[in-house]
């Protein structure tokens, strides 16, 4: 018989480690992500072509190949790995960062498309009112584009912690499959099903990602309505 | 103001030069696609073009020879669009002081009040864009030009997307701005009724290119 309402320490770890590495996943990328999807909604570029490709391969490779990319790279022998343990003395391998850095790449595309979407939408002719009212470019940017784009962030933070939630692939290929460090939710239920005996616990971790995956949705909803609501009526000439 | 401008635009040429009053309203008239609004964004800073000059004041706001082209926010003019672009997520009271809050105390010359109370908005301070009416929105549009005390006030067709009764309304608001705080201003417009209305000095735009120049009194508008 299983005991929905009781998780044991080694769910209740590889949980709250899911919640940590899908954390800090999102709060890591997020001013990257903001940064990168102006540039690519505003700006025009040589190799822009190029970045809004690189940026979608996650999306289309097998996650095994991004994890053992990053592998080559952020392992401790990998060129920026090296130079990221001399220089400031972090670690991506075989520990939760790593997750992270695994969980916050895979991510990365549905955030910046998200983001990017939202921007676009916003009206230039009232940044350029903006810009005659004597704010320049950056103050433009804080006060009237990101305020307006608020809601596209919002779903994109939540589409990307939702998706980092349930990263997989390029986790165990990176930083291996290590409970208490690596173990995340996903991580977890596979170990389960390799386990006689495990369907019970596999079931319960299911169903887990499942409800956090629904509130995360709800949380989307519910926030960008209020958003919407709150900046209603964006004018239209 | 002066404004001796070129611009190329696809098979566009606008070659323009003209002056704008110290005081008073000085309108730019013709038909639509004379390049009335482009000259007004130039003007603005929202669009560079491709060679002239422009001054205000004596101050360089654009000068291609010079290699000057001073960005719209270092300005000074205050510009109201034909839509009104209030910013949606402000309230009113937000959008008038968005400008203003920017100005240094001592450059302030346009006081708050005086403007609320010329324009009638006091009672719309609270709202959001989104609840304010065609001309609620043009007033307030003019108030947050107007408090960011600029040197000089842009009209894009601004009568364009209200009713006549709406229009006959505002046209009284426009003028008193201009005498009241004694500020210039460039208006721009298709309509000979509003020009007649307004227009202290007339220049007349046909295909990108000054037509006409002179007072009301002086040029004829056909």
């Amino acid at each position: 018989m299983t005991d929905w309402f009781h998780l044991s320490a080694y769910e209740w770890s590889a949980l709250r480690l899911s919640l940590i590495v899908a954390l800090w996943a999102v709060a890591a990328s997020l001013p990257i992500g903001i940064a990168l999807a102006w540039l690519l909604a505003r700006r025009v570029f040589p190799g822009k072509f190029l970045i809004d490709a690189l940026l979608h391969l996650p999306l289309v490779v097998p996650p095994v190949v991004v994890g053992y990319l990053l592998l080559v790279l952020f392992g401790r022998n990998g060129v920026i790995g090296h130079w990221l343990e001399a220089t400031f003395g972090i670690v991506f391998a075989f520990n939760w960062k790593g997750a992270a850095l695994a969980a916050a790449v895979m991510a990365f595309p549905l955030m910046v498309r998200a983001i990017r979407l939202s921007i676009e939408n916003v009206d230039t002719g009232i940044e350029a009112a903006a810009r005659t009212l004597g704010a320049g470019p950056l103050r433009v940017f804080f006060t009237v584009t990101l305020p307006l784009s608020l809601p596209g962030v919002i779903s994109g933070l939540i589409i990307a912690f939702a998706r980092c939630l349930g990263e997989f692939g390029a986790t165990i290929t990176f930083v291996s499959n290590i409970p208490g460090e690596t173990q995340t939710l996903p991580l977890a239920l596979y170990t389960y099903t390799q386990m006689p005996n495990g369907e019970a616990g596999a079931m319960k971790l299911c169903v887990i990602s499942i409800l956090i995956a629904v509130l995360a949705l709800i949380a989307s909803e519910v926030v960008g309505r209020y958003l919407q609501s709150r900046m209603r009526g964006q004018e239209r000439p | 103001m002066k404004v001796e401008i070129q611009h190329q635009q696809g098979d566009f040429r606008l070659d323009v030069s003209f002056h704008g009053a110290k005081r008073g309203i000085t309108a730019l008239y013709g038909p639509s696609g004379a390049g009335k609004s482009t000259i007004i964004q130039i003007v603005a800073g929202l669009r560079r073009p491709s060679s002239g000059h422009i001054s205000l004041n004596g101050i360089c706001l654009f000068s291609s020879k010079e290699g000057i082209n001073l960005p719209p926010e270092k300005r000074r003019i205050g510009t109201i669009f034909q839509d009104s672009r209030l910013l949606p997520h402000l309230s009113v009271l937000s959008n008038l002081n968005y400008g203003r809050r920017l100005l240094p105390v001592a450059a302030r010359f346009i006081e708050f009040d005086p403007v609320i109370e010329l324009l009638g908005i006091r009672h719309l301070l609270r709202r959001r864009p989104a609840d304010l009416s065609g001309g609620e929105k043009k007033r307030v549009a003019i108030g947050r030009a107007l408090l960011m005390s600029p040197a000089i006030l842009l009209m894009d067709e601004p009568l364009n997307s209200l009713d006549s009764l709406r229009k006959q309304e505002l046209l009284p608001f426009i003028r008193q701005v201009s005498d009241v705080f004694n500020i210039p201003i460039l208006f721009v417009s298709h309509f000979p009724d509003e020009i007649r209305a307004l227009a202290d000095d007339i220049v007349v735009i046909r295909d990108g290119r000054v037509v006409n120049f002179g007072t009301a009194a002086e040029v004829e508008m056909t």
